[in-house]
C-alpha cells in the first residue's frame, strides 16, 4: 500500500463512511515537570532526573507548575475554547508499574479548557496533567507479557501533558493527518511544545468508527493507540476502516476495543495491557486546591499568542494573493513562513522608488509574490530540505533580490537556479554571481544569440524541416542546443521566436 | 539537681536557655529511657544526640527531645508507619513539620509505634505490635498516635508529634491522660508525612501540659509550607497561654456530642469541668451540631476512599516490601497480601467500593454532602459562641483486644472526635480527671485559626482542675 496514493482515500470502504476523532498527547516545553521541580528529561542516563515527589515516594505532595497551566490556556486560547475560572485536579486510579503513586494526576470533570475549535474540527476539551513514567521491557516481546526484565526509567514520570480531545469532525484518513498536521504547528508557533512524534512529545490516538454514509448515528468505534508518526496515523486509520468495512460487509459487528497499528507488517492487533476496561475511580486530588483562572492569567497567555497559521494562511491568501496549497505551505512550516515574509519585505523596500525603511506597506504584485513563495516552497526547499532557510548561506534578502532579477528577466530562471546553487553552497549575492559566473540574460536583439540560433538549426536539420511542417514540438533539440551553448542565459521565448523567423514562420 | 524527667518540656527549654540544665544530659537522660521502652511505644530510638545539640539548645525548644510518630518521613532513619509493607524504608528526606522543629531546637529522639497508616483508634494495629497504656498495662493507649501519646505519659519523651485524622492525636491522648492538639486543617504542612487520608489528616501536638503544646506549636505554624499545596499561612504567632480567668468566653455544649454512648465517669468529669468552666467566668450553654450524628459513617467513606488511592503506591515495585513472584499480578497481589494488615485492607476494600463507578455519588458524593453540612454546623455555632466542647473519647481506655474482633465498636472510639476533623477545624483535648484509675479527656474545639485562644481556655481550665495524677514510672 502506498502512502498519499491519487486515489480517494475512502475508496473501496462501499459508500460507508468514516467517522474519525483524534485524542492527542502534547508534552509541554516547560522548564520543570507538571507537580516537581525535577528538569525535564532530554535521553539523560535513567533515573536522574527524579525527586520525591514523580517518583511517588511516601509523604510526597504535588505542587502544580503554573507556567503548565499558562501553556494550557495559552493552548486553549489557540484553540478557541472557553476557559474555566475554576479547574479542578482528579486521581485516575490504575496499577501500572510506570505509574509510581498508582494513579494518575489528571482533569477529570473541571478541565482547564472546553468547547473549541481549529479549522473545520470541533475541540471536545484540553486538560492537563502528567506523563507516565517510561518502561523499558528487557527480552524478545518487548511488551511486558514474556519479558525477561523491565525496568522502569522516571525521567519521564511526571512531564506535563495537555490532553486534547477532538470531536468526531474527522471523515477521511488523509485530512485527519493534514489536521494533526495543523494542530502540530499551531502548537509549534505557541513555543508550549517540540511536538515531536517520534521522540513522543506528541502522541496520538485515534478514535474511528464507520456507517452508512448519510446516517447520522455513530457506528461502534474502536481507539488506535499511539501512532507515532503522521504517515502512521494515516495508515493506521486507513486499515482500520478496511478491516471495519470488511467486518460490516460480512454481516459482522465491530467490537469496540484498543488497537495497535503495527507499521511494519501494517497488521492492527488488540492491546493486553493496562487499558483493559477499567474502573479508574477517578475523584478529586486531595492533595491539590482547584485552580482559580483570573483575568490576569488569561490576558497573560492571549498577549503571548502569536499569529497562528490558520490565521497566517488566511492573510497570506487575502494579503498577497497565494494560492491555497502556496498558502498553506508557508504557514505550515512556521519557519518558511517567517522567510517568505522576511523576502517580502526586501522586496517591497525595493520596490519602485518606495524605498526606506519608514515607506508605508507596498503593495506587492501578486505575480511577484506568487513567484517568491514558489521559489521558496519549490527551489529553495529542494535544497535545503528539512533545514530553516534562516540557517542557510541564503539571507532572505539576497532570495529576493535573485527573484527580482527573474521577473525582471535579467535573467533566466535557468540561470537563477544555477545562481541559488552558488548562493546554497557558498552564499554570496546574486547579482555578484550573475556577474562573476557571465549568467546574465541576452538581450533581444543581440547578435550572438541570432548566431547561436542560426548554429542550432544547422546542427538539426530534421529538427527544422519538421518544425516548418508545422510540428512546434519539434523546437526542443534546437532550444536545448542554444541553452547549452549560452549557458541557459538566453530566453527561451526569445529564441523560440528567432527560429521560426530564421526558418522564414511567422511568429 | 532534680531529676531532668520531671520537668515539663517548657521548664526543661528554659533551663536549658539559662544555662542551668545540660542539653546534652537532658538527651541523654530521655534516650535512657526511651532505650529501655517497655511499652513498645518506640520503633526507633536514636543513639545518641545529633552533633549540633550546642546549637540547637539556642533555639526556642531548647534542645529538649522530640519523640515523632513513625509515618513523619525522617532522612536516613526508618520511617514505616507502622506497617510491615515499609519495614525497613529510609526516607531521603525529612517531613517538613519535624524539619522546623529540628531548627527550632528539638532534636529527634526517637519515633514512636501507631496505627499501620493512621487506621485505628486502639494501636493494636500495629504491624509492630500493640502499645500498651502505661495507666494498665492490660489496656490500650488509644491511636492512633498511641506511640506517642504513651511515651510522653510516661515520661520517655518529653514531647511528642502525633497525627490526626479523625481524633488520632486528640483520642490517645485523652486514653493515656495528656494534652492533644490537632490545629486547623493546613495549619501545618503535610510534606513528608506519610498520608492516610489527605483531607483529613494534620499534625500535632502530644504534651504533657497546655503550655508544651502552645511552645511547640508556635514552631509548627507560620509561614506556608510551598510544598504542601493545602498548607495556610497560620495569621498570627502562637503565644505562650497565660489566662488564669474565662470572663465573657462563650462555651457551647453540643447536645448530639454530650450523651448517648458516653461512660458515666466519662460524663461526670465532663460536667465538672463545665461547672469549673463557669466558675471561672465563662457563660456554658447546650448548642447544636445538627449533622453530627451523621459525621462517623461520612468519615467511614471519605478516609477510606482517599486511603484506598494513597495507598496504592506500595505495589512493591520501588521501596518497601516485595513478594517475588511471575506475573506482575501476582507480585502485586502477594505483596499487599503480605505487606498490609488486616485493618488497612478492610478499609482499601471500602474506599474502593466507594469510589467505583455506580456508587461513587451513593457514597462518595453523599459523604462530600455530608461534609459540607458539618462545615456549616460548626461555622452557624461559632457564630454564637467561641468554642465548643465535648468529651474526647465515650470511654477511658479498654483492654486490649477488647475491640479488635468488632471494627463497628472500635470506629465508635472516634465518635467525638470526627465532626471536627470533618470540619477542619482546631480542637484540644485536655486531662480532666479520673475514671475507675484511668484519665478522662475534655474537648475544645474553635474556629479555623483560633488556636491561641483554645490555649488560653485550656490553660485557664488546667490550672483550675489542676489535674496531677501520673502512671507509676518505670
Ligand atoms: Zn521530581
Amino acid at each position: 500500500m502506498s502512502d498519499g496514493a491519487a486515489t480517494s482515500p475512502n475508496d473501496g470502504l462501499d459508500g460507508f463512511e468514516p467517522v474519525i476523532g483524534l485524542e492527542i498527547h502534547v508534552q509541554l516545553s516547560t522548564a520543570t515537570k507538571m507537580f516537581c521541580s525535577c528538569p525535564l528529561s532530554f535521553g539523560e542516563p535513567p533515573n536522574t532526573y527524579t525527586c520525591p515527589v514523580c517518583l511517588g515516594l511516601p509523604g510526597s505532595l504535588p505542587v502544580v507548575n503554573a507556567r503548565a497551566i499558562h501553556f494550557g490556556l495559552m493552548i486553549g486560547l489557540a484553540l478557541e475554547c472557553e476557559l474555566a475560572p475554576r479547574s479542578s485536579f482528579h486521581r485516575k486510579n490504575y496499577f501500572y508499574p510506570d505509574l509510581p503513586k498508582g494513579y494518575q494526576i489528571s482533569q477529570y470533570d473541571e478541565p482547564l479548557c472546553r468547547g473549541g475549535r481549529l479549522g473545520e474540527v470541533r475541540i471536545h476539551r484540553a486538560h492537563l496533567e502528567e506523563d507516565a513514567a517510561k518502561l523499558v521491557h528487557v527480552g524478545t516481546s518487548g511488551r511486558i507479557h514474556g519479558s525477561d526484565v523491565s525496568v522502569v526509567d522516571f525521567n519521564r514520570g511526571g512531564t506535563p501533558l495537555v490532553e486534547i480531545v477532538t470531536e468526531p469532525d474527522l471523515h477521511d484518513p488523509v485530512r485527519a493527518r493534514e489536521w494533526l498536521e495543523l494542530l502540530r504547528t499551531t502548537l509549534r508557533q505557541l513555543g508550549v511544545s517540540d511536538v515531536n512524534m517520534e521522540e513522543g512529545s506528541l502522541r496520538c490516538d485515534a478514535n474511528v468508527s464507520i456507517r452508512l454514509g448519510g446516517s447520522v448515528a455513530l457506528g461502534t468505534k474502536t481507539e488506535l493507540k499511539n501512532m507515532n508518526s503522521f504517515r502512521f496515523l494515516e495508515r493506521g486509520i486507513r486499515a482500520e476502516l478496511a478491516r471495519q468495512a470488511e467486518l460490516l460487509r460480512a454481516g459482522e459487528p465491530v467490537v469496540q476495543e484498543t488497537l495497535h497499528f503495527d507499521p511494519q507488517t501494517g497488521k492492527l492487533s488488540a492491546l493486553r495491557s493496562k487499558e483493559e476496561a477499567h474502573d479508574y475511580r477517578y475523584f478529586p486530588e486531595p492533595d491539590l486546591v482547584p485552580i482559580q483562572i483570573d483575568e490576569d492569567m488569561v490576558a497573560a497567555a492571549r498577549a503571548q499568542l502569536p499569529e497562528l497559521p490558520a490565521a497566517r494562511v488566511e492573510r497570506y491568501e487575502s494579503e498577497f494573493g497565494l494560492t491555497a496549497a502556496s498558502a498553506r505551505h508557508l504557514a505550515f512550516r512556521v519557519e518558511l513562513g517567517a522567510y517568505f515574509e522576511a523576502a517580502l519585505a526586501e522586496l517591497a523596500r525595493a520596490g519602485d522608488g518606495h524605498g526606506g525603511v519608514d515607506a508605508a506597506p507596498v503593495q506587492i504584485d501578486p505575480a511577484v509574490a506568487q513567484q517568491l513563495a514558489n521559489w521558496i516552497s519549490g527551489e529553495l526547499v529542494r535544497r535545503l530540505g528539512e533545514e530553516d532557510p534562516a540557517d542557510s548561506r541564503v539571507a532572505p534578502a539576497q532570495l529576493a533580490r535573485l527573484v527580482a532579477l527573474i521577473s525582471q528577466r535579467a535573467i533566466t530562471a535557468g540561470a537563477g537556479r544555477q545562481v541559488l546553487d552558488r548562493m546554497v553552497q557558498q552564499g554570496g549575492d546574486p547579482e555578484g554571481i550573475v556577474e562573476t559566473e557571465g549568467l546574465g540574460a541576452i538581450a533581444s536583439g543581440d547578435e550572438a544569440l541570432a548566431g547561436v540560433v542560426a548554429a542550432a538549426i544547422e546542427a538539426h536539420q530534421g529538427a527544422a524541416e519538421k518544425i516548418k511542417a508545422g510540428n512546434a514540438k519539434a523546437m526542443g533539440p534546437i532550444i536545448g542546443y542554444v541553452m547549452r551553448e549560452t549557458k541557459g542565459r538566453a530566453d527561451g521565448a526569445e529564441v523560440s521566436r528567432l527560429v521560426r523567423a530564421q526558418l522564414g514562420l511567422e511568429n | 539537681m532534680s531529676d531532668p524527667i520531671a520537668l515539663s518540656a517548657a521548664e526543661a527549654a528554659s533551663r536549658v536557655h539559662a544555662g542551668a540544665l545540660d542539653p546534652a544530659e537532658l538527651f541523654d537522660a530521655y534516650q535512657s529511657r526511651a532505650a529501655a521502652d517497655e511499652l513498645n511505644a518506640f520503633t526507633w530510638v536514636a543513639e545518641e544526640p545529633p552533633t549540633a545539640t550546642a546549637a540547637m539548645a539556642e533555639g526556642p525548644l531548647g534542645g529538649v527531645p522530640l519523640a515523632v510518630k513513625d509515618l513523619f518521613c525522617t532522612r536516613g532513619v526508618p520511617s514505616q508507619a507502622g506497617s510491615r509493607i515499609l519495614q525497613g524504608y529510609e526516607p531521603p528526606y525529612t517531613a517538613t513539620a519535624v524539619e522546623r522543629l529540628e531548627q527550632a531546637g528539638a532534636p529527634l529522639l526517637g519515633k514512636t509505634n501507631q496505627d499501620e497508616f493512621a487506621m485505628g483508634s486502639s494501636n493494636e494495629n500495629s504491624g509492630y505490635g500493640p502499645v500498651l497504656n502505661p495507666w494498665d498495662r492490660g489496656r490500650v493507649p488509644g491511636g492512633s498516635s498511641g506511640g506517642s501519646a504513651a511515651a510522653v505519659a510516661a515520661g520517655l519523651a518529653p514531647w511528642a508529634l502525633g497525627t490526626d485524622t479523625g481524633g488520632s492525636i486528640r483520642q490517645p491522648a485523652s486514653l493515656c491522660g495528656i494534652v492533644g492538639l490537632k490545629p486547623t486543617y493546613g495549619a501545618v504542612s503535610r510534606y513528608g508525612m506519610i498520608a492516610f487520608a489527605s483531607s483529613l489528616d494534620q499534625a500535632g501536638p502530644l504534651t504533657r501540659n497546655v503550655t508544651d503544646a502552645a511552645l511547640i506549636l508556635g514552631q509548627m505554624v507560620g509561614p506556608r509550607d510551598r510544598c504542601d499545596s493545602t498548607s495556610l499561612e497560620f495569621p498570627e504567632s502562637i503565644e505562650l497561654p497565660t489566662a488564669t480567668r474565662l470572663d465573657g468566653a462563650a462555651i457551647g455544649v453540643p447536645e448530639e456530642l454530650s450523651g448517648e454512648g458516653i461512660e458515666d465517669g466519662v460524663l461526670r468529669a465532663f460536667e465538672e469541668t463545665l461547672h469549673i468552666a463557669e466558675r471561672l467566668g465563662a457563660t456554658v450553654k447546650r448548642c447544636r451540631l445538627p449533622h453530627a450524628p451523621h459525621a462517623l459513617s461520612a468519615y467511614y467513606v471519605l478516609a477510606p476512599a482517599e486511603a484506598s488511592s494513597n495507598l496504592a503506591r506500595y505495589d512493591g515495585v520501588r521501596y518497601g516490601l516485595r513478594e517475588e513472584a511471575e506475573t506482575l499480578l501476582e507480585m502485586y497481589t502477594r505483596t499487599r497480601r503480605d505487606g498490609f494488615g488486616a485493618e488497612v485492607k478492610r478499609r482499601i476494600m471500602l474506599g474502593t467500593y466507594a469510589l467505583s463507578s455506580g456508587y461513587y455519588e451513593a457514597y462518595y458524593g453523599r459523604a462530600q454532602r455530608v461534609r459540607t453540612k458539618i462545615v456549616e454546623d460548626f461555622r452557624a455555632a461559632f457564630e454564637d459562641f467561641d468554642l465548643v466542647a465535648c468529651p474526647t473519647s465515650p470511654t477511658v481506655a479498654f483492654e486490649l483486644g477488647a475491640r479488635t474482633g468488632d471494627p463497628l465498636a472500635m470506629y465508635m472510639s472516634d465518635v467525638l472526635t470526627v465532626p471536627m476533623s470533618l470540619a477542619g477545624v482546631p480542637a484540644l483535648s485536655l486531662p480532666n480527671g479520673m475514671s475507675d484509675g484511668l484519665p478522662t479527656g475534655f474537648q475544645l474545639a474553635g474556629p479555623p485559626f483560633s488556636e491561641n485562644r483554645l490555649l488560653d481556655v485550656a490553660f485557664a481550665l488546667e490550672q483550675a482542675i489542676d489535674f496531677d495524677a501520673v502512671p507509676a514510672r518505670a
